[in-house]
């Protein structure tokens, strides 16, 4: 909501300058967003009445006009076509200084001497109307400084208003608080009905009463076509950001500024015998001022005459009855729409007006009458005419009963935490136009109808704390024992999976949580992705149902940007589970490629294998306590189908390993092997302090056994039937070499195993270890075919 | 048969000869061993007159322990010129790089949560967690944000094909603990968020961290006192200017927002908005079943992205998502 200061303060004029207003509205809950000048620098530029016009000896299209500035009468070549004798407007002598820096100077146009020149809207920074000079009303000064004249030394308030204060979107409303705020008066305007001088009047059917409850309106015939919007509405107007257009629209729109309430005006000759309110049919044709045409759902609030609709009801009017240059007759609208009823509709269609926003936020049901009444008067004021009765058509049932309150002046402390004196808290209510009848514990407040805001006690304090101003409330720390906890849960442990990554060089990554959806087919073939109805674009359509596409799509953008090496994680919610099914998971996803170490001269520069990745998500089970992890050999669609496997921590399927496919690292643009692993988080997590288990005082005994075994026998079934074997002895056991070549017979592969035995109870003797090794091979020949290589 | 000093002065000659260890062990050997020349010597003192036995043993062996310490001091010179050769030889250039990778690090956005969740921990709070996908009830509904209510032009929505939505705050969180669980409730929800937006100053996808407390006896100065202390604690400046304003929100009533001013190389900034909050609307205790005649409090709501572009002056909210390691890397501390 914008308005001018000038405006605002013909109705409340503080004593605060407009930079202490701005304070002041922002800090009562009226948050000003801006304060900007209405006029950019202008100077010397005083109000000139043209004494003669002259056609110019030898140009056609300019004339020579004999200006007088209230000094004496200056010699101005003018080109525009408005310029006539009498017409006040806007000179600039030489000296003047135009927006923009523009300094007027004495100077020949076509060899005739100027002295200065008469200004457009355009050239004095006041709109963009080019078109021709500047027209001033008649009662314009000459020889007074344009700045005085147009008040042009005044600012506009641009107020983000909040959704509840409907009442503020006009001068009225936002006057009402400013005035409670700095304990000015209100200055009241006085309004009157305007008689009517005619008898005709349009019948009003309310057909959909519970939608619009109150509608009010009105004939005017015979207005002056050639009347025109006067400079100074025309000027607020535009300081409110709102383009000039007809002068009796412009009226309709003022009087909305001023007083909250929207109106429409009708052309009456193409209106047919009435005015119906009642919803459209579904599919009902209607083309509105913006020569769009809608084709209406069944509901929606519909202005029709007898024959068809014409107009959007509270969001805007129809093409087909809109008042134009040759309209003489017109017919004024000022309704009360229900808000409820309202909502929504400018979305569903795609039209957010001034009108609307109003009827969503709530129109002060009393209004419409005084609304067409000050519309009436600037109409005969500005472009004459006869006017009818007005006619008022109210669906009492519908509308909203004046509200009270009941209000113990106590919750203000209860609910503020510092007490205000109960005088004051009544002195707030009734200065925002509230009656207060006092009691002992509890109030009876009435409510102003244009405070549609307001329905609960807690309401009313709300009202005193903004008047009071919030700085009044002190600052305290909550009573009650906070009982400190330490990090757990969720948070903690992604903390953790945090820190191990980050060690291992992994940066943390944030990609959005929706996907192309055909990215998220290439990783998931057929899985159904939750899809969302209104996505910003296609590349954001469906929920992720995996983290790798954007970790994929992040580690393209590093690439293309010439890192060669990198790491990155992410932890966050995919929307598919294992199977593909719609679900809500907090997973670690993770990707490396490029060097596995950083460059040393020490040492030759590895690239990036399968087993760097495999040991990142060791540490990760290791450190965040996941217990015996396992991978197996599986297959993904989108992970190259050798070197892909699943991901098991204590007999629970975590996810999946592996080499980003290349047929889909084609596809993405990925040049070089990218390692990838999605971790979901196990339902069983070790969370106990781990238990100290007693170190053996006695010697350990390390033999280190080749292997030779089949080629598909897979190295955790080897040292799974190590573990079984060496059952009780072994302390530890580890896969060393694995050695394929000469030597060993082609289909075969020799492992080294190393084993460690120890007891706590004693020192192993020679025989005992025998024996244990004895075991360990009779294990491995049983369960994997495993010789002991000579 | 020679004299006990003329065989020192030839050992000592030995000696300076003796070029290592090895070398050095002939001389011991030659002069001091069981066939060395001194051990004979003494080995002959059977053959003087027995008067003058005793002088001629004391001389040899003074002699002997004459030769035994500068053996002693040439080894251990020889050492010390083994070490020095060694140290000269061991000497590297330490200005060389370490070996290994150096760390990463977590993302702005986590590290701003972190230190966001730690100060609250601190002050008592439990951190609870919610769906990201929404229903309208606990999104809107339960929020006393009914449907057609001004308040969702806010809230620019994303839904899904099949009517559930994007949430568009964390607030829902707090519908769910309210349910779940019984008051008091000191709880912060932080998360994901999603509004239907996109441009220089918004991102479809962003971050919110939420506060709710729930007890009896609480007042907005109470509000009040936690807020100063959380952005007090997160900016580090004990003398933040913080100020509170009126403002709206559906599940709070009064509701206010806050303002900070800080400090920076170019002055002090205009005024900052950076929370939203208010004492939690009755009609939202009414939904959830809390008795509001007796339990009351506050909820408040900060954006993350924002708190992190203040914290370490980023003017472009969507770096954040760009994940470029340019960027990512800066923030390892």
């Amino acid at each position: 909501m914008k308005i001018n200061e000038a405006w605002l303060r013909e109705w409340v004029d503080p004593p605060q300058d407009s930079v202490a207003i701005a304070e002041i509205l922002t800090l009562g809950g009226l948050e000003v967003d801006a304060v900007e000048p209405v006029a950019a620098a202008l100077q010397g530029v005083v109000v000139g009445v043209v004494r003669a016009v002259e056609p110019h000896p030898d140009a056609e299209r300019l004339a020579l006009c004999r200006v007088d500035d209230g000094h004496g009468e200056h010699s101005v070549v003018c080109g525009a076509p408005n310029v006539r004798v009498g017409l006040k407007t806007a000179y600039a002598p030489p000296g003047a200084a135009l927006p923009g820096g523009r300094r007027i100077e004495r100077s020949a146009i076509r060899g005739i001497d100027s002295a200065g020149m008469l200004c457009s809207g355009a050239e004095l920074g006041l709109g963009d109307d080019a078109d021709g000079i500047l027209e001033l009303d008649a009662g314009a000064v000459p020889g007074t400084p344009l700045r005085d004249h147009l008040v042009l030394d005044d600012v506009v308030f641009d107020i983000g208003l909040t959704p509840n204060r409907g009442d503020c979107f006009c001068a009225l409303g936002i006057a009402r608080d400013l005035a409670v705020l700095t304990g000015t008066p209100l200055r009241e305007h006085e309004w009157r009905a305007t008689p009517a001088v005619d008898s005709a009047v349009l019948p009003i059917e309310l057909l959909a009463p519970d939608a619009c409850a109150v509608y009010a309106g009105r004939i005017i015939k015979g207005i002056d076509p050639a009347a025109v919007t006067p400079l100074w509405m025309h000027e607020r107007l535009r300081r409110a950001g709102v383009r000039s257009i007809h002068p009796v629209v412009d009226i309709t729109n003022y009087v909305m500024l001023e007083l909250g309430q929207p109106m429409h005006a009708f052309d009456l000759a193409k209106l047919e015998h009435g005015i119906r309110v009642r919803e459209a049919t579904a599919g009902e044709p209607l083309t509105l001022l913006d020569n769009q045409t809608l084709t209406l759902d069944a509901g929606t609030l519909v202005i029709a005459d007898r024959r068809s609709a014409v107009a959007l009801a509270g969001v805007m009017g129809g093409a087909g009855s809109a008042v134009l240059e040759p309209t003489t007759d017109i017919f004024l609208e000022s309704a009360w729409f229900d808000p409820i009823r309202l909502a929504g509709v400018a979305r569903r269609y795609r039209l957010q007006t001034d009108a609307s926003t109003r009827f969503e936020r709530g129109v002060d049901p009393t209004m419409q009458v005084r609304a067409i009444e000050r519309a009436t008067a600037l109409i005969l004021e500005i472009c004459g005419g006869v006017p009818g009765p007005t006619s008022r058509v109210e669906a009492t049932a519908h509308v909203p009963a004046p509200v009270t309150i009941a209000f113990r002046p106590g919750s203000v402390e209860r609910i503020l935490g510092c007490a205000i004196a109960y005088e004051r808290c009544a002195d707030i209510l009734r200065a925002l136009g509230m009656a207060v009848d006092l009691g002992d514990e509890t109030w009876q407040v009435h409510i102003p109808a244009h405070r549609s805001d307001l329905r609960l006690e807690v309401d009313l304090v709300e009202e005193v704390a903004r008047v009071v101003g919030y700085d009044a409330i002190p600052a305290r720390l909550p009573r009650g024992i906070a009982l400190p906890g330490l990090p757990s849960g969720p948070s903690a442990v992604e903390q953790q999976a945090r820190q191990v990554l980050t060690a291992r060089g992994y940066f943390e990554a944030i990609t959005y949580s929706f996907v192309a959806a055909d990215k998220a087919q290439l990783f998931y073939p057929g899985v159904e992705a939750a899809a969302l109805a209104n996505p910003i674009s296609s590349e954001m359509a469906v929920m992720r149902p995996s983290l790798w596409p954007g970790l994929v799509e992040a580690a393209r953008h590093n690439l293309n940007r010439q890192a060669d090496d990198v790491r990155l994680f992410e932890i966050g919610m995919v929307f598919a589970d294992a199977s593909g099914a719609p679900a809500q998971i907090q997973r670690i996803g993770a990707l490396r490629c490029g060097s596995a170490q950083a460059a040393h001269w020490t040492s030759r520069p590895r690239d990036t294998d399968f087993f760097d990745a495999v040991r990142d998500v060791e540490a990760l089970a290791a450190s965040l306590g996941w217990g015996q992890l396992e991978v197996l050999p599986a297959t993904h669609p989108a992970l190259h189908p050798g070197q892909a496997g699943r991901v098991s921590c204590a007999g629970e399927a975590l996810g999946m390993i592996g080499a980003l496919h290349p047929a889909l690292a084609r596809r993405l643009d990925i040049d070089r092997p990218l390692f990838l692993f999605d971790l979901g988080f196990p339902r069983r997590q070790q969370i106990a302090a781990p238990q100290y288990q007693p170190i053996s005082r006695f010697p350990a005994v390390r033999r280190d056994l080749n292997v030779v075994v089949a080629e598909d026998v897979l190295a955790s079934a080897c040292l799974a039937a190590a573990r079984e074997g060496g059952d009780g002895l072994l302390r530890d056991l580890q896969l060393i070499d694995v050695y394929r070549g000469q030597g060993i017979d082609s289909g075969k592969k020799s492992l080294t195993l190393g084993l460690l035995f120890q007891v706590a109870s004693s020192t192993l003797t020679d025989d005992e270890v025998e024996a244990a090794v004895k075991n360990v091979l009779a294990a491995l020949r049983e369960r994997v075919g495993g010789v002991l290589r000579n | 048969m020679s004299d006990p000093e003329s065989i020192v002065s030839e050992a000592e000659i030995a000696l300076e000869a003796a070029a290592d260890l090895a070398a050095l062990d002939d001389v011991r050997v030659r002069f001091l061993g069981k066939k060395g020349r001194l051990t004979e010597l003494l080995k002959g003192l059977g053959t003087l007159p027995a008067a003058e036995r005793p002088a001629a043993g004391q001389a040899i062996n003074t002699a002997k322990e004459r030769l035994a310490g500068a053996i002693e001091a040439r080894r251990m010179a020889l050492d010390e010129a083994q070490l020095q050769q060694a140290l000269a030889s061991d000497r590297i250039d330490v200005t060389l790089p370490g070996r290994g990778g150096l760390p990463g690090n977590a993302h702005p956005i986590s590290l701003t949560m972190a230190r966001i969740e730690a100060i609250f921990l601190h002050a008592g709070f439990d951190v609870a967690r919610g769906p990201e996908i929404e229903d309208d009830y606990h999104n809107f509904e339960a929020l006393n944000i009914p449907a057609h209510h001004p308040a969702r032009a806010m809230h620019d929505t994303f839904y899904l094909t099949d009517g559930r939505l994007l949430r568009t705050h964390t607030s829902p969180v707090q519908i769910r603990v309210m349910r779940d669980e019984s008051p008091p409730f000191r709880i912060i929800a932080p998360g994901r968020v999603y509004r239907c937006d996109y441009d220089q100053t918004h991102s479809p996808m962003f971050h919110q961290v939420e506060g709710l407390l729930i007890d009896e006896q609480v007042t907005m100065a109470d509000l009040k006192g936690v807020l100063d202390h959380f952005l007090r604690r997160f900016f580090d400046r004990d003398d933040l200017q913080i100020r509170y304003r009126p403002s709206y929100f559906p599940f709070t009533e009064p509701s206010m927002e806050v303002d900070i001013k800080l400090q920076s190389a170019h002055g002090v900034s205009d005024w900052l908005e950076v929370m939203g909050c208010g004492m939690v609307h009755p009609a939202v205790l009414d939904n959830v079943g809390v008795d509001n005649t007796r339990f009351g409090g506050f909820a408040f709501g900060l954006g993350v992205e924002r708190m992190a572009m203040l914290r370490y002056g980023i003017s472009d909210l969507r770096l954040f998502f760009e994940n470029d390691l340019a960027f990512l890397r800066q923030f390892g501390h």
